[in-house]
C-alpha cells in the first residue's frame, strides 16, 4: 500500500481491539488532501472507532495513523470532529455563539476577535440570526449547524464526521449536505464522512469505501467520478450515481449476508 | 397551585389554636411545654434585647464557615476522585472508613485540639459538610456527559480550561444540590455542638433556657432555628436560580 507523505490521513496497517475482541485488523487506507472520503458498512463494522483514531480519540494496538505527515498520538486541533449526537456534544449552558466561542478560546483566540470570527461562522452555517440561543431552543438541524460552526472555528485541515446527518429530516439533510460541500470547496479541508446512507455517500463523496465485519476491514473501494458541484436533483438521476448506488447496495447486502 | 397556597396552613394553624386553648384551659405549669402565645412573646423579647440575633450571628458565623471550608475541600476532593479513577479505587477504603463517624464523635477529639469556641466549631462542622459535598460531587463528574469531555479532548483544553469550562459548569446543578444539602447539615451540627459542648450561639441559647427553666424562651430558640433553617434553604435556592437558572434548567430538561 502507498503510504506516501502527501496523503491527508494513512492508516498503515491499523489494528485495534476491545477486550481481546479484534475491531479493526490490518486497516491500511489513505486519504488524499483535499479528497471527500465516504466509509459505509454494516452496524458494527468499525466505522466510528476508524474515525476516532483519525482524531486521535483512541490509539490504535498495532500500526499508525498519520495525519498531514505526523504520526497522530492525540487529537489535534486541526482536525474537527463532527459528532452526530449534537445534543450531547454541545455545551448546553451556552448559546450558540458561546459554544463556538469555545474553539476559540481553546486556541487562544484574542477576545477582541472573537465576535467577528463566531458572526462570521454562524453566518455561514445559516444561523446569523440566531447566536444567542441556547442549543434547547433550537432545533436538530439547527444544533448541528452550531456545531459544525465550532468545528469550522478550528480551521481545520481535515474534517471527521461521525454520520453527522443521521438523526435529521430528508430535507434538512440535503440542505446540509449542500452547505457542507461549498464549505469545503471553499476551504480545501479533507473529508472522513462515516454514513449509513449510501446515497449520501455517493453524493457527496470523491471515494466511498466500504468496510466488512468481524473484523473491520476494507472490502470496497469506489471512485467516485461525478462532476462538480453536485446537484440533489440532477446527480441523483446521473446513470454514474445509480450505477455507484446500485454496487454498494448489491455490496452491503452481501457484507450484512 | 396558586390558589391553594394557604391551604398548607390549615393544619399548623388549627394546631396551635388548639395548644393555646389546651395550655390556657389545662393552666399547666410545665418545664418543656408553653402557650404558643408566650413562645411568641418570649421570641420577640430575645429578639429586641438582641440575645437571640448575637446568637444567631455565632450560630450562623460558625455554620458558615464551616461550610465553606468542607465544603471547598469536599468539591476539591470530589473532583479529584471522580476525575482520576485510580486515585478513587486507592482511597476509597479510608474514605469509607472515615464517613460514617458521627460528626459528634469527633466532638471530644475536637475539643481537646481546639479547645471551646468558633474554631472547634468550625471544624466540626465543616468535617460533617466535607462528605456529602465529596460524595455528591464524585457522582456528578461521572455524570458528566462523556461526550464533552472528548470534545474537550479534541479541542484540546488544557486542564484549567477543562475544568473551568466544560468540568464545573456541567456538575454545576448537582454541585448545587450538595451544597444546600451540606448547609442544612451545617446548620444541624452547629446547634448540636453548641447544645453538647460549646458555650454559643443558638443552641447554647436553648440549654440555658432549658436549665433556667423558661420553657417558653427554649422553645422560642426552637422556633427560631426553624425559621432560620427554613430562610438559609429559601435563600440558597434564589440564589441558585438567579446564578443558575440556565444550567438548572437544563439539567431539569434532561433529568
Ligand atoms: N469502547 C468500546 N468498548 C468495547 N467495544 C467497543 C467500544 N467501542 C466500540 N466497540 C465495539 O466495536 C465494534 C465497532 O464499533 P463502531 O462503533 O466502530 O461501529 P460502527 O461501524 O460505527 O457501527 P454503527 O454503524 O452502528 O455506528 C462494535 O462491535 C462495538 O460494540
Ligand atoms: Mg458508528
Amino acid at each position: 500500500m502507498n503510504t506516501s507523505n502527501d496523503a491527508a490521513i494513512v492508516f498503515d496497517r491499523v489494528s485495534l481491539a476491545y477486550g481481546g475482541r479484534p475491531i479493526i485488523s490490518d486497516l491500511s487506507l489513505d486519504v488524499g488532501r483535499g479528497e471527500i472520503v465516504c466509509i459505509i458498512g454494516p452496524s458494527g463494522c468499525g466505522k466510528t472507532t476508524a474515525l476516532r483514531m483519525a482524531g486521535g480519540l483512541v490509539r490504535p494496538l498495532d500500526g499508525t495513523v498519520r495525519v498531514l505527515g505526523e504520526p497522530l498520538t492525540e487529537p489535534r486541533r486541526d482536525v474537527a470532529i463532527v459528532f452526530q449526537d449534537y445534543g450531547k456534544a454541545l455545551l448546553p449552558w451556552r448559546t450558540a455563539a458561546a459554544n463556538v466561542s469555545l474553539a476559540l478560546e481553546a486556541a487562544g483566540t484574542p477576545r477582541s476577535e472573537r465576535p467577528e470570527r463566531i458572526r462570521t461562522l454562524l453566518a455561514k452555517v445559516g444561523l446569523a440570526s440566531h447566536e444567542d440561543k441556547y442549543p434547547t431552543e433550537m432545533s436538530g438541524g439547527m444544533q448541528q449547524r452550531i456545531q459544525i460552526a465550532r468545528c469550522l472555528a478550528q480551521d481545520p485541515a481535515v474534517l471527521l464526521m461521525d454520520e453527522p446527518f443521521g438523526a435529521l429530516d430528508a430535507m434538512t439533510r440535503q440542505g446540509l449536505q449542500d452547505e457542507m460541500l461549498s464549505i469545503v470547496a471553499e476551504t480545501g479541508a479533507t473529508v472522513f464522512f462515516v454514513t449509513h446512507d449510501l446515497e449520501e455517500a455517493v453524493y457527496l463523496g470523491d471515494r466511498v469505501i466500504g468496510l466488512l465485519p468481524n473484523p473491520g476491514r476494507i472490502g470496497i473501494d469506489l471512485k467516485v467520478d461525478l462532476p462538480r458541484p453536485r446537484d440533489q436533483l440532477e446527480t441523483r438521476e446521473m446513470p454514474e450515481f445509480l450505477r455507484l448506488r446500485r454496487t454498494l447496495f448489491d455490496f452491503i447486502e452481501k457484507a450484512e449476508a | 397551585m396558586k390558589r391553594s397556597w394557604w391551604k398548607g396552613l390549615v393544619v399548623p394553624a388549627a394546631l396551635i389554636v388548639a395548644a393555646e386553648i389546651a395550655m390556657r384551659l389545662s393552666n399547666t405549669t410545665s418545664m418543656s411545654l408553653a402557650a404558643p402565645s408566650d413562645i411568641l412573646a418570649a421570641l420577640l423579647r430575645a429578639l429586641f434585647d438582641g440575645s437571640m440575633l448575637v446568637a444567631t450571628r455565632d450560630t450562623l458565623a460558625s455554620a458558615g464557615a464551616g461550610l465553606l471550608l468542607g465544603g471547598l475541600l469536599g468539591l476539591l476532593l470530589g473532583m479529584i476522585f471522580g476525575l482520576i479513577p485510580i486515585v478513587n479505587r486507592l482511597m476509597e477504603v479510608t474514605v469509607e472508613a472515615i464517613r460514617p463517624i458521627p460528626s459528634v464523635a469527633v466532638l471530644p477529639i475536637a475539643m481537646l485540639v481546639f479547645g471551646f469556641g468558633y474554631s472547634m466549631e468550625i471544624a466540626i462542622v465543616a468535617f460533617s459538610c466535607l462528605w456529602p459535598v465529596m460524595i455528591l460531587t464524585r457522582a456528578a463528574m461521572a455524570g458528566i456527559e462523556p461526550r464533552l469531555i472528548e470534545v474537550a479532548r479534541a479541542l484540546r483544553l488544557s486542564t484549567t480550561q477543562r475544568i473551568a469550562k466544560i468540568v464545573l459548569p456541567a456538575a454545576l446543578p448537582r454541585i448545587m444540590v450538595a451544597v444546600r444539602l451540606a448547609a442544612a447539615i451545617a446548620l444541624v451540627v452547629a446547634v448540636t455542638v453548641e447544645i453538647a459542648a460549646n458555650p454559643l450561639g443558638l443552641g447554647y441559647g436553648i440549654l440555658v433556657a432549658q436549665q433556667g427553666l423558661q420553657p417558653d424562651l427554649m422553645l422560642a430558640y426552637l422556633v427560631w432555628i426553624g425559621v432560620v433553617g427554613w430562610s438559609l434553604n429559601a435563600t440558597l435556592a434564589f440564589a441558585e436560580k438567579r446564578l443558575f437558572g440556565r444550567a438548572a434548567q437544563v439539567e431539569a430538561a434532561g433529568a
